[in-house]
């Protein structure tokens, strides 16, 4: 290789390289703001901001989704395996939402410690089946 | 460059040579398109007709079939272009700065159509439309990237300048890519985390499996295919005054 081009070649190495370490650096000290949910264990372990809004993401526990009066309103529990938080939402939620799927939901906490949700999303996992293999496997929607 | 055997850099002086490389595009696209119509096809019929509808999303899921190709391409191809522009930055070949703007608006393509169909997929999926998530913002900031280095290439008058800086802008963009890639398991991401590409096995069942692969290869062809017109194009209007277009034309006429 001519010394010229050795050069350019070791010019564009070292940019990229100080590029590939500002992006770290810049993505380290965003970290907290890139994530798009606090876990339950966060919101237990008291990470979750008071009094504002923030998003809460868990699967839904089995077994606590509950309708309480005739209108829209559900109560349901967040789960990440370790902690579990209590959601209320009163509204339609996603095709997807079912016990044992993964939700986004976005509202804050009230006094009671209960997450009072405005929005409902729901979460899809990477898993793709028919429904002849999944009535095979014992819990199909529970991969965390 | 003596770590390169002497077969294969010739091969490629050679067809870096434009009206050399004009002639095998020529010789090369008809064959592409049929291995791409086939392999669409393939992909197709075993995607939208053969493929079982899947256990929780019923058959709304068929949309990957055109959403997870698409994005595959739009990091394949800035990564093509990033590579493109560190040849032609290093070595100056025209034929590298052809390649580069040549792909811009392909990637563009697919980084569009990626977004568009994850949106159409999220409405009755996710419940949304839209979120400022780590992966769909990554993504936006593509489709950004790429319009950037299509504007910054019109916007210069003098192309080799141009070129050169495109170049830079393209492996500037390159930091974008791992984030793309690793955003859904760096962060908590709305948008689920990687299906095919986990070190173990694939959490898609291999009936499902085999038409994806089968589009992404189709796409592929299909970039290829388009990356080989634009180029030819974008040749002819590069070297307009040159002797070789000018024979090419008057056999033509």
């Amino acid at each position: 290789m001519k010394p010229i081009r050795k050069q350019r070649l070791i010019l564009i190495l070292l940019m990229l390289a100080i590029l590939g370490v500002a992006a770290t650096f810049a993505l380290k000290a965003f970290n907290e703001n890139l994530m798009y949910f606090f876990s339950t264990s966060d919101v237990a372990a008291g990470k979750a901001p008071d009094n504002a809004v923030f998003r809460l993401g868990g699967m839904v526990v089995k077994g606590s989704v509950e309708r309480p009066n005739a209108d829209l309103l559900v109560r349901f529990k967040l789960s990440d395996f370790e902690k579990e938080v209590s959601v209320e939402y009163s509204g339609i939620l996603p095709d997807l939402f079912r016990e044992g799927q993964g939700i986004v939901a976005k509202g804050k906490l009230d006094g009671r410690g209960v997450f009072v949700a405005e929005e409902v999303l729901a979460k899809h996992d990477e898993n793709y089946m028919p429904p002849e293999v999944a009535g095979s496997l014992k819990k199909p929607a529970v991969q965390p | 460059m003596s770590w390169i055997p002497a077969p294969v850099s010739r091969f490629f002086h050679r067809t870096s040579s434009p009206p050399h490389f004009y002639a095998l595009a020529d010789r090369f696209i008809p064959w592409l398109t049929v291995i791409f119509l086939l392999l669409l096809g393939a992909g197709l019929y075993g995607g939208l007709y053969l493929a079982p509808t899947d256990y929780q999303q019923g058959d709304s899921y068929r949309i990957i079939y055109i959403h997870v190709p698409a994005a595959w391409m739009s990091l394949f191809i800035y990564v093509m272009m990033a590579v493109m522009g560190g040849i032609a930055l290093i070595w100056r070949m025209k034929l590298a700065e052809v390649m580069l703007i040549s792909s811009a608006p392909i990637g563009a393509g697919f980084t569009f159509v990626a977004l568009v169909t994850g949106s159409l997929w999220g409405k009755p999926m996710w419940g949304t439309w839209w979120v400022w998530d780590a992966r769909l913002t990554s993504e936006l900031i593509l489709l950004f990237l790429y319009l950037g280095v299509i504007s910054l290439y019109g916007a210069i008058e003098e192309k080799r300048a141009a070129a050169r800086a495109v170049s830079i802008l393209a492996l500037v963009g390159v930091v974008n890519i791992p984030i793309i890639h690793y955003s859904v398991q760096w962060w908590n991401t709305l948008h689920q985390g990687p299906t095919v590409s986990k070190m173990d096995k694939p959490s898609i069942h291999v009936s499902m499996l085999v038409p994806l692969l089968l589009m992404a290869v189709a796409f592929k062809f299909y970039y290829l295919i388009a990356v080989l017109q634009a180029a030819k194009l974008e040749l002819l209007k590069r070297e307009t005054s040159s002797q070789w277009v000018k024979a090419l034309l008057e056999k033509q006429a």
